[in-house]
């Protein structure tokens, strides 16, 4: 039962970021719905390893690189929200949508 | 009582990152993020694993404090001193993540999970050490390749000489980039969204007259 209720919150959190990342007109607001996403990805694969493997190290393995996906994903977004600056003056994504076009 | 201080950590970490949405102020935002990450960090201390819950901790921490240097520099509404809406697509964003919501929890329910296989090992965190040091050391290299290219790239876009250091052309990417748009007859300007943009059509000001201009 741990185990749904680990997931569950894993579900929980990842509902909330993706609000945050689809909701928010600021840059810095979306990362932090992206981080929240990342961070239920954390949850569910410490959940999985403890609750179904815990004798192999993978799970452990694998939140190690969620980790580190998290830490690329806030650098070189807010590296490219700089360089969005710089260009054209635009700190909001509804700034940045050249793209769509 | 571990079911207790779970739910309890759970309740904190989901209120605290809806909080983060919810506050009109972005500094509110990030403590509750923070508060979030924490809760979330103290939960998988439940799950003995000792070094990554703190890892998670200590990391998110930093995180923030990044953060909150990059929400003064892009900030809207940094102190909550000015209510104001910084929401865009209001039907769609909660239907959507209700929704991923509502499928994920039914496949948490409805999913027949395997049983446990094996034990906790009595120290994980040594288990783990191994493990990166000896059969999943590939996979620390390439984490350790990926970061390091994180970190090059990062610069590289952020940095204010731009990609090409002083060898730049005179007219600077945006007399490079806007230039075939003058060819299509003004049809850039044709946008009415653009309107504010309208400063590029011209090219005359240099690339710091342009960011005041718009």
């Amino acid at each position: 039962m741990m185990l749904e209720l680990f997931l569950l919150l894993a579900s929980a959190l990842f509902a909330i970021g993706v609000y945050g990342a689809l909701s928010q007109q600021t840059v810095v607001m979306v990362m932090m719905g992206l981080e929240l996403m990342v961070n239920g990805v954390i949850v569910a694969a410490a959940a999985f390893w403890y609750f179904l493997a815990p004798a192999a190290p993978d799970g452990q393995v694998l939140v190690l690189v969620v980790i580190a996906a998290m830490t690329v994903d806030m650098a070189m977004g807010f590296a490219v929200v700089t360089l969005l600056f710089r260009a054209r003056d635009a700190d909001m994504t509804d700034m940045a949508a050249e793209l769509k076009r | 009582m571990q079911i207790a201080l779970f739910c309890v950590l759970a309740v904190v970490a989901v209120v605290s990152g809806a909080a983060v949405f919810v506050v009109d102020s972005m500094a509110r935002a990030t403590y509750a993020l923070a508060l979030s990450f924490v809760a979330v960090g103290a939960s998988l201390l439940l799950l003995d694993l000792a070094y990554l819950g703190v890892v998670t901790i200590l990391m998110m921490v930093m995180e923030m404090a990044i953060m909150a240097v990059f929400m003064i520099m892009f900030m809207m509404n940094p102190a909550g001193l000015m209510p104001m809406s910084m929401l865009h697509n209001r039907r769609g964003a909660p239907a959507i993540s209700g929704g991923i919501f509502l499928a994920l929890g039914a496949l948490v329910l409805l999913v027949p999970w395997p049983e446990r296989r094996g034990t906790v090992p009595a120290d994980p965190t040594r288990a783990v050490g191994e493990a990166i040091m000896g059969s999943k050391m590939l996979v620390m290299i390439g984490v350790s390749a990926v970061l390091f290219t994180t970190i090059v790239a990062a610069l590289v876009l952020a940095t204010s000489r731009g990609r090409y250091g002083d060898d730049e052309p005179a007219g600077y990417g945006h007399g490079e980039s806007h230039g075939p748009h003058n060819g299509h007859g003004g049809g850039h300007d044709a946008h009415a969204g653009h309107g504010g943009h309208g400063g590029h059509g011209t090219h005359a000001a240099p690339p710091a007259a342009e960011g005041s201009g718009t």
